[in-house]
């Protein structure tokens, strides 16, 4: 015997101190691990039940909220496997599935921005694996503190350099995502990476251990002291006032995308030849959560020898191996007369492999150690998790902010005012062109991409033969969340929807990564139930399901949480790839439509934020009924194929997207703006787009457009080389360019 | 007419090598690094990716490979051989071309679009070109930057083995201009930009790219109504 604390010497030592404050566990929730297994746990369990009770990994102080979330009949019409999977699965239809999840990594990326926007990536692609899916492309949604401020030039240039590391290496391509800079993201970056994979229907897998005697195997790297404690100790707190720098860097793991390259292609000769039962990825709480919730989902129960497990450094302890991060593990259960093909593919792919243990029939995950049993448990009790009623409050100062609305801020009067506040928005982080990042990413690997960032959606291509594809967006508001968590959330959902329609596809289905502070702070909790509201609410009135998601907690630094910041990612199908629409004025002459209504609304705009260093008021009101006559439309004249671009008008409203549509098809236009020119402009009303209609078929736009029930105001034409807006002011092309591009590599080199 | 494309482990842009030559109406063939077995095709496609991670060096672990125990001596024999981005890199670290691969000036990957001038029509995989076009093809790689030394420069440039140039100045600090190069026989070439992903406008820039891998169709059909002649 080693000395190891197993089962019988925790029976025998019931007042034994142990840490699990250090581990992040209550009194009350260590007294509830006791009352479960009748005695206390031993090292190895009590490190099991500390990472798998987190709030990273169990969600006990979300999961209230989130079951307002689950699809009705109407919404869940394309849903092949929904919630509690890894990753929500749909039907695309000619025999195909989508899977596509968003996932944060926000507190590893600020600890050590390259490797743990690298890692986020990594992990929520083997998500994606586990499904049985091959993961075609990825996206990242990226919010940091002020552009300009010391540390952005630290966490920025490494987590981009983190994505574009892993993600190229991985052989995805990057089609879009979100950036956008606001002070309260300075002590906590928000890096939420999306994956999506395709799969024909058959391909399905599940993360169950079913059959007594199926063989458990462990494949991949070796586990090392990498990322021990990442989900419990990292994720689940507040940083403290060091910014938690120094005390929690070994918590963040190290990513190797190569080994993954070789893991996915590994995976899926191993599903095609049908040799796995059932498959876990090993992500936050490595061995503890892939055990436990194998064994947990299903019929029987599971030995681990732990001894057999693969180990980069052999001082490492049970407790350890169960809660180390290591990247690049898959977890699969094998049918005995399977294991040796299943060996042979791993040995192609140079993936070590090893079988750890066993499925059992007698209902506990038990795990041994050098003689000893370190592991006795029943494995739904560390799979459920506590749940917790947070009392939340609606936060004091809300009414202040809202009552201080934009109405009181001085509007540019006249066309040489206007133009200037246009350059400026344009030029301005947020909006400015951000090809500095996106510039490091590979968009076109696996030659499917058919659009791809700056425009509003990505678009893949999924079938060769009959140009079937999948389109996603992500969106998030953070400043409209402070001020109305609901109607924020709401908005996100909108834009997202609205961007995937923008390509010409059907919006089908939802991911969401939640961002916010901590749930201890009742505040915070009203602003996540408030959100998850604003989101159940939204789906059910867009008939689309929430497919899956990830929460994240504990953003804030101090008493200081982030903006309320839910992200939204909207999945669509695209009918025919080769009629997708850009954003771009790409044909001379086309007339320029505005679609949509105009209202005066200004709180928490890009104007209001750049131009006055304003935040507060009301966000803009939210149609979900016209958002979906807006996309249905689109999706229409796209198919008929009566438009030449589609752009969708968000922060920064119509002078914003008019200029984005002059610089991405490389044409100016001349438009004649109806009403008061600075609410024209930029005003950041909800369900609007800039269309541009190919020449002639303007009559069957119109008659479309009526028939849906879609506002359409003729604004002028796309033409020649200049910005035109008549009677207020002219940019040319060159001079819009430069204001755009100038700003971020101005800031970052 | 079948042409191979040789995956490594890390091997990314194989399945679109395979796409682009079958776009140019020729069977692919996919080879695996660790089989020593051409399979009778008649070229060779090095795709681009990360091969072994890209550890120690790009191409360098690569090289060691059995099926490159094969392809070198088959290259020197005439075998036409394209080298794509990391393809490329392999190809100068088995001295099939000359020069290496370094990190890109500015020390960032870099995906953009570039326009490349053809400036040697000759090679296998370029006969299907005049010289006068610009093509839009995009690179997409954090070591991309050719160099060599002066002499080896200055000899590339005078024999034409400078097979294609970056018509803007190169995006990556690659010497002169340098996009891509060929050996003294004019069968090996290799370059940093991605043609395969410019064969077609839905998924790439321009379809400027499938001009290599239809030239490499003609001149193989050539060869083989000779050998029938």
């Amino acid at each position: 015997m080693s000395g190891e604390d197993t089962v019988e010497v925790a029976a025998a030592t019931p007042d034994t101190q142990q840490p699990y404050k250090e581990l992040g566990l209550t009194t009350d929730e260590y007294q509830k691990v006791r009352d479960i297994l009748g005695r206390r746990p031993t090292a190895a369990e009590l490190a099991l039940y500390s990472v798998m009770w987190s709030e990273h990994c169990s969600y006990k102080s979300s999961k209230v909220h989130l079951r307002n979330l689950a699809p009705n009949a109407d919404q869940a019409q394309y849903l092949l496997a929904g919630i509690g999977a890894n990753a929500g699965v749909v039907d695309i239809g000619q025999g195909y599935a989508v899977t596509f999840k968003i996932e944060s990594h926000n507190h590893p990326s600020f600890v050590e921005p390259h490797q743990g926007a690298a890692t986020g990536i990594g992990g929520i692609v083997r998500d994606i694996l586990a499904m049985g899916a091959r993961p075609v492309a990825v996206m990242d949604a990226l919010r940091f503190g002020p552009a300009d401020a010391h540390d952005t030039a630290r966490v920025l240039p490494g987590v981009v350099s983190g994505i574009s590391f892993y993600g190229n290496c991985l052989g995805l391509p990057n089609i879009g995502g979100e950036l956008a800079f606001d002070p309260s993201y300075a002590g906590n970056p928000l890096v939420n990476a999306l994956c999506v994979g395709v799969m024909r229907h058959d391909d399905l897998k599940a993360a169950v251990a079913h059959g007594l005697g199926n063989k458990v195997i462990l494949f991949g790297s070796r586990t090392g002291p990498d990322g021990v404690g990442g989900a419990s100790v990292l994720a689940s707190a507040t940083f403290g006032d060091d910014g938690g720098k120094s005390a929690k860097r070994p918590s963040v793991q190290v990513g190797d995308p190569f080994m993954e390259k070789l893991l996915v292609e590994c995976c899926l000769e191993l599903y095609a030849a049908d040799l796995v039962e059932g498959i876990q990825d090993l992500g936050a709480a490595g061995v503890a959560c892939a055990t436990t919730e194998l064994s947990a989902g299903g019929d029987g129960g599971m030995f681990v020898d732990m001894d057999a497990i693969p180990l980069r450094d052999p001082s490492l302890t049970p407790a350890e191996i169960l809660m180390s991060e290591s990247q690049e593990r898959m977890m699969a259960v094998v049918k005995p007369e399977r294991v040796a093909a299943f060996m042979a593919i791993c040995r192609k792919w140079d993936v070590e492999a090893t079988v750890i243990g066993e499925v059992t029939g007698d209902g506990l995950l038990t795990m041994t150690w050098r003689g000893g049993t370190v592991v006795e448990i029943p494995p739904r009790t560390a799979a459920d998790g506590p749940v917790y009623q947070r009392p939340f409050a609606r936060p004091e100062g809300l009414d202040a902010l809202q009552a201080d609305g934009p109405e009181r801020l001085a509007r540019p009067a006249d066309g040489p005012a206007l133009r200037g506040t246009l350059l400026s928005l344009l030029g301005s982080p947020g909006l400015a062109d951000k090809r500095w990042v996106t510039q490091q990413y590979d968009s076109l690997v696996r030659g499917n991409t058919v659009l791809a960032m700056p425009e509003d959606g990505g678009l893949v291509r999924v079938a060769e033969e009959t140009g079937l594809g999948i389109a996603l967006a992500t969106d998030g508001n953070g400043r409209y969340c402070t001020l109305d968590p609901y109607q924020g959330t709401k908005l996100a959902l909108a834009e997202a929807y609205r961007n995937v329609a923008m390509t010409g596809a059907v919006p089908i289905a939802v991911t969401n990564c939640l961002n916010f502070g901590s749930p201890e702070d009742p505040a915070v909790m009203w602003q996540l139930a408030e959100a998850v509201r604003g989101l159940a609410d939204g789906c059910k009135s867009l008939g689309i399901p929430v497919t899956g998601g990830n929460v994240s907690l504990y953003n804030q630094t101090g008493a200081t949480a982030i903006h309320p910041t839910p992200v939204i990612g909207v999945l669509g199908v695209h009918d025919d790839v080769r009629k997708r629409l850009g954003a771009g004025f790409g044909v001379e002459g086309a007339e320029v439509v505005l679609l949509g209504t105009t209202r005066d609304e200004f709180g928490g705009s890009a104007w209001a934020e750049v131009a006055h260093r304003h935040h507060g008021g009301r966000p803009p009101a939210v149609d979900l009924d016209a958002e979906r006559r807006l996309a249905t439309l689109i999706v229409a004249a796209a198919s008929a194929g009566l438009l030449a671009s589609a752009h969708d008008l968000s922060d920064g409203g119509l002078a914003i997207a008019l200029a984005e549509a002059c610089l991405h098809g490389g044409r100016g236009c001349a438009v004649v703006l109806p009403g008061d020119w600075f609410t024209a402009l930029f005003s950041e009303s909800a369900g609007r787009a800039l269309v541009s209609v190919v020449p002639g078929r303007e009559k069957e736009f119109a008659a479309l457009s009526a028939d849906h029930d879609v506002p359409a105001t003729v604004l002028g034409v796309a033409v020649g080389d200049t910005l035109t807006v008549e009677g207020a002011f002219a940019i040319s092309l060159p001079e819009l360019e430069s204001a755009w591009t100038a700003t971020l590599p101005a800031i970052f080199g | 007419m079948r042409i191979g494309v040789v995956t490594f482990p890390g091997s990314l842009d194989d399945t679109d090598a395979a796409r682009a030559v079958r776009y140019a109406g020729a069977e692919p063939a996919r080879l695996w690094h660790a089989d020593r077995d051409l399979r009778g095709v008649d070229a060779v496609i090095l795709p681009g990716g990360f091969s072994y991670g890209d550890y120690l060096r790009c191409g360098a672990i690569a090289r060691f490979s059995p099926v490159m125990a094969e392809l070198v001596p088959a290259a020197r024999a005439g075998l036409p051989v394209l080298g794509i981005c990391n393809g490329f890199q392999i190809l100068c670290e088995a001295h099939l071309l000359p020069g290496a691969l370094t990190r890109n000036a500015g020390l960032r990957f870099i995906h953009a679009n570039v326009r490349l001038t053809v400036s040697n029509v000759r090679t296998p995989w370029t006969e299907g070109f005049t010289g006068a076009e610009l093509l839009t093809v995009p690179v997409k790689n954090g070591e991309g930057a050719f160099v060599a030394d002066e002499a080896t420069l200055d000899e590339l440039e005078r024999s034409g083995r400078v097979v294609v140039r970056y018509a803007d100045g190169a995006p990556n600090g690659s010497a002169r201009d340098i996009a891509g190069i060929c050996n003294a026989e004019g069968n090996v070439f290799g370059l940093m930009p991605h043609p395969e992903h410019a064969i077609d406008p839905l998924t790439g820039p321009s379809s400027d790219g499938l001009g290599f891998f239809t030239s490499v169709v003609h001149a193989l059909g050539r060869v083989r109504l000779g050998a029938r002649a």
